[in-house]
């Protein structure tokens, strides 16, 4: 799960870390205003969305040369920047052409920057730990420096049940460069973003950059937190700082549903337990010539009504031409996947042909319940004939269709 | 032979709610020797012809187990796999899905501690020696002995790999499916040494996908250590680029993760690699043949 900026640095705060002072404000006049309590001379605007490249972002339909993080020197500026923000959505090379709407911006003090340092946190699958990560060049070409450099960048590994011990955090904070009364600012820093990975079950805790102030201040100036989804139910408080609106609505529909979906852009909609054979349905897919238009995978232990919701959800896609089944049934029992489709049929109705492959635990009852369902099915023996099957229903003509689609037979 | 489970292994299960009692039973049916259950506070009841224990300990001492498969959801799995560590079980295979990461950096830690306790999962489909013991979810029908070992992080693609060889009359010696979590305790090379160490197996499949290095450091063990023939499948090879963890989630992986890179380093450690899914039975069947 992912939170905003400004809530990050709230956590971080609270874990111990020195931030940027800042604000939070909802609409143009809360911006002013908390243009006003910064000194009212200068502050930086920060619309608040998920997505990354808000810097270099643009506002869509706006014609003001506005960036998602901007500088203002005067009241009158404040205004207009944050009117802009509050209007148009942002456009970034990760929020795809049509933008993100911007519900909140942070209004921060303008610090003047003497250095900039790379902090982050995350699980190392190789060592099987959580390890922190530094760099002394940080900043936004941190993944430049990483590729170009990977010796420069510094990683000690910590536990959750000791955390990042006080001599590694001074060991970094030394070896990043640090300076004199800098020396414990950063160790606090160092600390703090370790302290916040392990008691909020982060999955990426990161700080790009760290500040070092003209006048001497160690600050975090921008902070992302994701947190590990399986571990939100030990934390209500975590749930809390969700933002529906940020979320792709099929995709959000899904997870409350407790399925996995990915929307992608072709035209063949599958539905397929497990990722990994998901993810080999969509390549066979590809490698008979068609587009999968998604990854849905219902998991084990769905439901009838999972699975049923599943169909809504893939069939809520306009540009879906055929569906693709790929079911082989483990711990998912086929004939629960057959009284699903069964049960779609019925509710939603398939507009589209509908390609079935059953193999697996209860498979001979799963067949059984489509056969006698009644429903004009496309059984598929195996998974390159669910794949080709599937790919010529979706590039059949509009009279062939008709003849494929699920009703009742004829 | 095989590797990890034969037909005297002796297997618990912790958790025996309705899927932990579904897939008892199931593994029963198989001819596993599944002797028992555990249920905290039901402990001197019976549950379709399974004796139910409170503790693992009790479990042991009564029933001489040595294996367990762990149904035990999400929030408490982590506790239960330590329990099951504590009372000397020697193979844990931790079936449960959504265990936070967290849990399983602790545990994993912990068994640094303990050789000799092997952990399979979790968020996996468990292990089987065809015609000997099954300990997990997979369905047993599909698999036939043979010779042919399966090491996967996925669960249903494994399935459809075993399926195949089946099929095209392929037995498999063991197969083991890794699990698809970023932290467990049973990785590539840890099952390509045994495998390679184990004269049943003549030929080994090996199932990947995008996203870690694991992939790429089995490439590094198999062109160093592995004389058997190797054939490989990663999905998502067509998967759209992931939604990015941020910068720290493309540090740390470097250039690795992706299916290019996981194919290329296989390639050079002389692995075949099947280029679509379908074609992973036809594809070992090619190998073996030729070898012969």
């Amino acid at each position: 799960m992912k939170i905003h900026e400004y809530q990050a640095k709230e956590l971080l705060a609270q874990a111990g870390a020195p931030v940027v002072p800042g604000i939070v404000a909802s609409n143009v006049e809360e911006a002013v205003s908390a243009f006003d309590r910064l000194g009212g001379h200068r502050a930086v605007l920060k619309a608040q969305i998920h997505a990354g490249g808000r810097g270099k972002g643009r506002f869509a339909g706006s014609d003001r040369p506005y960036g998602g993080v901007q500088l203002v020197q005067s009241r009158e500026e404040c205004r207009d920047v944050a009117a802009t923000m509050f209007r148009y959505p942002l456009v970034t090379r990760q929020t795809g052409p049509a933008g993100q709407p911007v519900r909140k911006v942070l209004v921060q003090e303008a610090v003047d920057i003497a250095r900039e340092v790379y902090l982050g946190a995350v699980v190392d699958r190789g060592r099987g730990c959580p390890v922190l990560m530094a760099c002394a060049e940080g900043g936004v070409e941190i993944e430049e420096v990483a590729a170009r450099s990977p010796e420069s960048i510094l990683r000690v590994p910590f536990w959750p049940d000791q955390g990042l011990p006080l001599f590694q955090a001074r060991r970094l904070a030394f070896e990043l460069g640090f300076l004199g009364e800098q020396v414990s600012q950063a160790e606090q820093l160092i600390r703090a973003l370790a302290r916040l990975f392990i008691e909020k079950d982060c999955s990426l805790a990161e700080i790009n950059p760290v500040v070092v102030t003209t006048d001497g201040r160690v600050l975090a100036l921008d902070a992302k937190v994701n947190f590990d989804d399986n571990a939100l139910f030990r934390h209500p408080e975590i749930e809390a700082l969700r933002d529906v609106g940020e979320e792709d609505p099929r995709e959000w529909r899904a997870k409350q549903a407790g399925l996995s979906y990915v929307s992608m852009t072709g035209n063949i909609g599958c539905l397929v337990n497990g990722a990994g054979l998901a993810m080999a349905t969509m390549d066979i897919i590809k490698l008979h010539g068609g587009e999968p238009a998604n990854f849905l995978d219902v998991g084990g232990g769905a439901s009838q009504e999972q699975v049923t919701e599943g169909f809504r959800i893939l069939l809520s896609d306009p540009n879906v031409r055929a569906v693709l089944v790929n079911i082989f049934g483990g711990i998912m029992k086929c004939d629960v996947i057959a009284a699903a489709i069964i049960a779609a049929a019925k509710e939603v109705g398939f507009r589209v042909p509908l390609v079935v492959r059953l193999e697996g635990t209860n498979v001979e009852l799963g067949r059984k319940l489509l056969a006698e369902s009644g429903l004009n099915i496309i059984p598929a023996t195996d998974l390159a004939d669910a794949a080709r099957k599937a790919v010529a229903a979706a590039n059949a003509t509009h009279s062939e269709r008709a003849e494929l689609i699920v009703g009742q037979r004829s | 032979m095989g590797i990890l489970v034969d037909r005297h292994t002796r297997v618990i299960t912790q958790g025996m709610g309705k899927a932990g009692l579904f897939h008892s039973q199931q593994c029963r049916d198989y001819g596993t020797q599944l002797v028992g259950g555990v249920t905290p506070g039901k402990g001197g009841t019976m549950k379709d012809g399974f004796p139910i224990f409170h503790t693992v300990h009790e479990a042991v001492r009564k029933t001489g187990a040595d294996a367990s498969m762990v149904f035990v959801p999400p929030a408490a799995a982590a506790d239960a796999i330590l329990e099951a560590a504590d009372a000397g079980i020697r193979l844990i295979v931790a079936i449960t899905e959504g265990i936070p990461v967290l849990d399983m950096v602790r545990v994993v830690e912990h068994l640094r501690q303990r050789p000799e306790v092997r952990l399979v999962g979790p968020n996996c489909p468990g292990v089987i020696t065809p015609g000997e013991c099954k300990i997990g979810i997979m369905p047993g029908y599909i698999h036939r002995p043979g010779n042919v070992g399966i090491v996967s992080r996925s669960g249903t693609l494994t399935y459809e790999a075993v399926w195949q060889l089946t099929q095209l009359g392929l037995g498999q010696s063991t197969c083991v499916g890794l699990g698809g979590d970023p932290v467990n305790g049973t990785s590539f090379i840890d099952v390509l040494r045994m495998f390679q160490n184990d004269p049943q197996t003549e030929a080994i499949v090996l199932i990947g996908e995008i996203g870690g290095s694991q992939e790429e450091e089995a490439a590094a063990f198999i062109r160093e250590y592995v004389t058997k023939p190797v054939v490989a499948f990663i999905a998502g090879r067509t998967a759209p680029p992931g939604k990015r963890m941020g910068h720290a989630g493309a540090i740390i992986s470097g250039g690795t993760g992706t299916a290019a890179s996981k194919i290329a380093s296989l390639q050079a450690a002389g692995v075949v690699i099947a280029e679509s899914p379908a074609d992973i039975g036809k594809t070992v069947q090619r190998v073996l043949q030729e070898r012969r």
